[in-house]
């Protein structure tokens, strides 16, 4: 008794020493700015001069005044943005999950070479996402493409497809491309939680004769429902911050323009940092929400170890 | 039975191979690409024909590339040990110690690793323009710890709980500061747990572009992904996909070397904070 | 105080570090002179001209010179000199800035009026006026541009055609001479080409239909909205009409650059281009040397032909340390001889109007006679008005145009989403508190 006391008390004195610098730098990096960015949304600064400015109030977001509405919730290429991101999130990460789990389940079949398909399906996962999306960029080249050159072989096409430019191809495109650059995580994270499972169940359906498609939906489904749960918040909140990919493959063209393409398009290139903090804040409150009730589903960490 | 078995095996193989396929034939047609020089470049053919260095040499000689993986280095190396530098300790109180508002402080730095960059770009812009750090490799040091930080304070917070309680009883019986136990016991325990996070710290910050793009400016300051995206060619008269294929291939081929060293740490690593959480 | 002293004592620390880690910025001081950074053009001849000039200056004056290297594209271009200007770094001390950037970037520049105001009275005088934003002279003008039609001499004589006088003119021929063409087997050949990716190009190339149509230039001097009339639309919807029947579909996606590719290939009768890719066209490896011909932009039915005013000026950043010699070079690059030089060797047209009545400059590049009233008529885009907010409206402008030749949309409706953005932009920029 007392000598669990006095462990807990030694732990005790130091962890907040311990936690301490952490905080701050978290406090500079995150915290700070995240709050001067709300701060921004609510003026009408600009990046020529930061420290001038009015304090607006919710203009950037919504206000009606000389017979219209302004502001991003009006703004028809924000909504453009929101309804990109929201697509682009609910597409891609529906096929990464159904196509890991696939994945994770060809790969997960006992057969020799299993290591090297493993490390097969890390490669895509290991390039960086700029160049993926170079990578991609070119082969989709609607002149020099080869997709293009492999569908027209083939016999598919007779012409140039322009995959990225000028068409709502673009959007598709750049799912495939996130969808063979994260479909490998999401095969990852199912393929460890399917190695948990218990062998003798399955052992069990099989004398039963239960059909295999039977066996995966009643059984192995729920079984693995907890890691396929992390996997998709994880990848919603991904994709829902999107930027990397959609700006090196198309630019900030409507067609693809994400939310975050848009908020920085509005701080960098248009310099209006009000406008576009007011847009960075909207992100950040459709995330907090995800997030917030992610959190909420969690076991409560202090119990020692969940499951 | 058998033939059975045997076509069912059969056709496992071939979905297996053609999984296989998609996820390397990129990679593939990128070092293909990598390899060819002038209009040949344009043939779109799967064979690399007659193989040239010249964009690589290009690559090297008429841009800084040099110099930005080099940037992309310092700044990698420095995110990776201040981030485990800070959260050793911040993971030890976490992971051992009863404090007050300990589960609250802990969501919030969950919280923060989902944060989007772009929310944080304005208050940012404003920090780095008062430090003078404006195109310069400090400011996104600085910058990176916002998504490395939470990420190996929580991972490194489950290894830790993981560890046995038995040998830290000892130390502290033996009247070993907190100190001490962090950096004479923990720390060589923690060496695999180390590795794992710092190498998916040194991931992440060699693949950031948001605020590397809004950072830097000069081709001398930018790091690999930044230079990549912005490459030019050095003339009029070819787009420059050889260039930049060459230079692709030179910064994912290290990438993909490490991971697939390191593959099976990488994988609990990535599994880790988000399981057991 | 106390507060002031920490932060500059920060500073100071921030700043040590920054050249541990950049290690050292040292270049500046090695070699007695001034270290001169320039930001002038990204790739190809305009790269080799500026550096080249530039070199020499340095070795004249014994200081030197550091070519900045920039992104080939111009929005790109310009994102970086506003962070680099707004941070108030010294990296660059000399920027090739874009004609409709002066407004923009102004309150970051050095008044050059007091040293070079008497060379820039000797320019086109639109660029004197398009420069001298709130009283100080902000930028030198170092080469003019115009859009200009170029096209195949030798296709346009073997059908027996003239070089179009209107856009009907130009429709028909293209339509005409694509069809036989590719009768005879040239099946590649298309009628017209020019910039239709939505980027500032296409604001570009919006501009002059609109305005070659009596359509006016989109935002009128007092801010109004003026494009949503008849001729705009006709001109938009007529341009629409040329995708995939005399332009490849591919040309949503096309630069200049991308369409010079096209034409110089000889995979197109018309492109719409900057006199740049004259030089090139008759280039020694072209396979189309000696086929081409240039023109100015046909017109609408009751309009005049109208080019967009373009051009690169250089500018001195107002953050540089070395302010004297960074204005030195300014001078030395913006010349006469410099830009002669450029005129012959790169096709770069000159600012300075005495040299198109010079001999050589006229025998290398005949075309330029017929360029100058282009040049003294040319139409600026809506830069002024829109001041500060430039890149905003253009944005606004090329997507709208973009919508319309897509297929997505009407000229009519495109025009009213866009005359609502344009609101929107004026409320922010609270245009109608302020009198220009």
């Amino acid at each position: 008794m007392s000598r669990r006391s006095a462990i807990d008390a030694a732990r005790a004195r130091s962890a907040w020493l311990f936690v301490t610098p952490m905080l701050v730098v978290l406090a500079v990096v995150a915290a700070w700015p995240l709050a001067r960015t709300i701060w921004f949304s609510m003026t009408n600064a600009t990046l020529v001069d930061l420290t001038t400015y009015d304090f607006i109030w919710f203009d950037n977001f919504v206000v009606h005044a000389e017979g219209r509405w302004y502001g991003i919730f009006t703004d028809p290429q924000w909504l453009r943005a929101l309804w990109n991101t929201l697509v682009f999130a609910a597409v891609s990460v529906s096929l990464e999950l159904v196509l890991g789990v696939i994945v994770a389940l060809i790969v997960n079949a006992s057969l020799p070479g299993r290591g090297l398909m493993r490390a097969a399906m890390l490669v895509p996962w290991a390039i960086p996402t700029v160049v993926s999306a170079k990578i991609w960029q070119w082969m989709l080249n609607d002149q020099f493409g080869v997709v293009n050159a492999m569908l027209e072989g083939a016999g598919f096409t007779d012409g140039p497809i322009a995959w990225l430019g000028g068409s709502s191809l673009a959007m598709v495109s750049i799912i495939m491309v996130d969808v063979w650059k994260t479909t490998p995580f999401v095969a990852l994270l199912v393929l460890a939680a399917l190695q948990t499972l218990p062998k003798e169940i399955y052992e069990a359906a099989k004398v039963d004769g239960i059909h295999p498609v039977k066996v995966f939906f009643k059984v192995t489904l729920p079984l693995i429902k907890p890691a396929l749960v992390v996997a998709v918040i994880f990848r919603l909140l991904d994709a829902m911050r999107m930027f990397d990919l959609v700006y090196v493959m198309t630019g900030s063209s409507e067609e693809t323009m994400t939310l975050s393409v848009f908020a920085r398009q509005a701080l960098v290139s248009f310099q209006d940092v009000g406008y576009g903090s007011a847009a960075s804040t909207g992100l950040f409150l459709i995330i907090a929400m995800i997030t917030v009730i992610y959190i909420m589903t969690l076991k409560p960490l202090g119990q020692e170890k969940a499951a | 039975m058998k033939s059975n078995r045997l076509i069912k095996n059969g056709a496992l193989v071939l979905l297996w191979i053609v999984v296989a396929l998609f996820l390397l034939f990129p990679f593939y047609y990128a070092v293909v690409s990598s390899f060819r020089e002038g209009s040949a470049i344009f043939e779109a053919s799967l064979w690399p024909g007659d193989p040239t260095l010249a964009n690589y040499r290009a690559v090297m000689t008429d841009q800084p590339f040099a110099k930005n993986i080099l940037n992309s280095l310092i700044v990698a190396f420095s995110v990776v040990v201040l981030s485990l530098g800070l959260a050793t300790f911040a993971s030890y109180a976490f992971g051992r110690a009863k404090f007050k508002g300990r589960r609250l402080l802990l969501y919030t730095i969950l919280g923060v690793s989902m944060f989007p960059q772009v929310a944080v770009l304005s208050g940012l812009f404003e920090i780095v323009r008062l430090f003078g750090l404006y195109n310069n490799l400090l400011s996104l040091v600085f910058s990176y710890m916002i998504f490395t930080l939470p990420f190996t304070v929580w991972v490194l917070t489950s290894f830790m709980r993981d560890l046995p309680v038995e040998i830290e009883e000892a130390a502290i019986m033996d009247g070993a500061s907190s100190w001490t136990i962090v950096t004479k016991v923990f720390l060589p325990l923690l060496a695999p747990a180390l590795v794992t996070t710092g190498l998916l710290a040194f991931i992440a910050a060699w693949n950031e572009f948001l605020f590397a793009l809004s950072f830097t400016l000069t081709n001398e300051q930018r790091t690999v992904p930044v230079a990549i995206a912005l490459i030019t060619g050095a003339s009029q008269y070819e787009l420059p996909w050889g260039n930049i294929m060459a230079a692709s291939v030179i910064v994912t081929v290290p990438m993909i070397v490490l991971v697939l060293i390191f593959q099976r740490k990488l994988v609990a690593g990535l599994t880790a904070g988000a399981v057991k959480g | 105080m106390g507060l002031r002293g920490l932060f500059a004592s920060w500073k100071s620390v921030a700043a040590a570090l920054a050249a541990l880690v950049a290690l050292g910025p040292a270049q500046a001081q090695r070699e007695g002179g001034a270290h001169i950074a320039i930001a002038c053009g990204a790739l190809g001849i305009e790269l080799e001209l500026c550096r080249d000039a530039a070199q020499e200056w340095a070795a004249q004056t014994g200081n030197t010179v550091e070519i900045v290297n920039t992104p080939n594209s111009s929005s790109d271009r310009f994102q970086l000199y506003v962070q680099l200007l707004s941070s108030q770094s010294a990296d660059i001390d000399v920027l090739q800035i874009d004609v409709v950037w002066a407004g923009m970037l102004q309150s970051h520049l050095a008044d050059l009026e007091e040293p070079l105001g008497d060379r820039v009275d000797a320019m086109f005088p639109a660029l004197g006026a398009n420069n001298r934003v709130n009283g100080k002279l902000v930028a030198v003008p170092w080469y003019i541009d115009a859009g200009v039609l170029y096209y195949r001499k030798d296709l346009l004589d073997k059908y027996g055609y003239a070089p179009p006088k209107t856009w009907d003119d130009l429709t028909r021929i293209a339509t005409a001479i694509q069809k036989a063409e590719r009768a005879e087997g040239n099946g590649r050949l298309w009628g017209y080409v020019f910039q239709a990716k939505a980027y500032e190009g296409l604001t570009c190339n919006a501009l002059e239909w609109v305005a070659s149509h009596g359509g006016g230039s989109f935002l009128g001097l007092d801010r109004a909205f003026t494009a949503d009339n008849p001729q705009a639309r006709t001109a938009l919807n007529r341009a629409a009409g040329w995708i995939g029947t005399i332009a490849p579909r591919g040309v949503l996606n096309y630069d200049e650059e991308a369409s010079r590719g096209v034409f110089q290939t000889g995979n197109a009768v018309f492109m719409r281009n900057w006199p740049y890719a004259w030089a090139l066209a008759q280039g020694a490896e072209s396979p189309v040397r000696g086929k081409v011909g240039v023109v100015a932009l046909p017109k609408g039915p009751d309009g005049k032909s109208a080019a967009a005013l373009g051009g690169w000026h250089l500018a001195v950043s107002r953050y540089s340390r070395h302010r004297e010699e960074a204005i030195d070079l300014v001078r030395y690059l913006t010349r006469a001889e410099e830009q002669k030089r450029r005129a012959i060797v790169g096709a770069y047209n000159p600012t300075l109007t005495a040299l198109y009545d010079d001999r050589e400059v006229i025998a290398a590049n005949p075309f330029f006679a017929t360029l100058y009233p282009a040049f003294e008529n040319a139409v600026a885009r809506p830069a002024r008005p829109a001041g500060a907010r430039y890149n905003q409206v253009s944005d606004a402008i090329w997507r709208a145009s973009y919508d319309v030749l897509q297929g997505d949309s009407k000229a009519g409706p495109a025009l009213t989403r866009l005359e609502d953005e344009i609101a929107r932009i004026a409320y922010r920029a609270r245009w109608s508190e302020q009198a220009e």
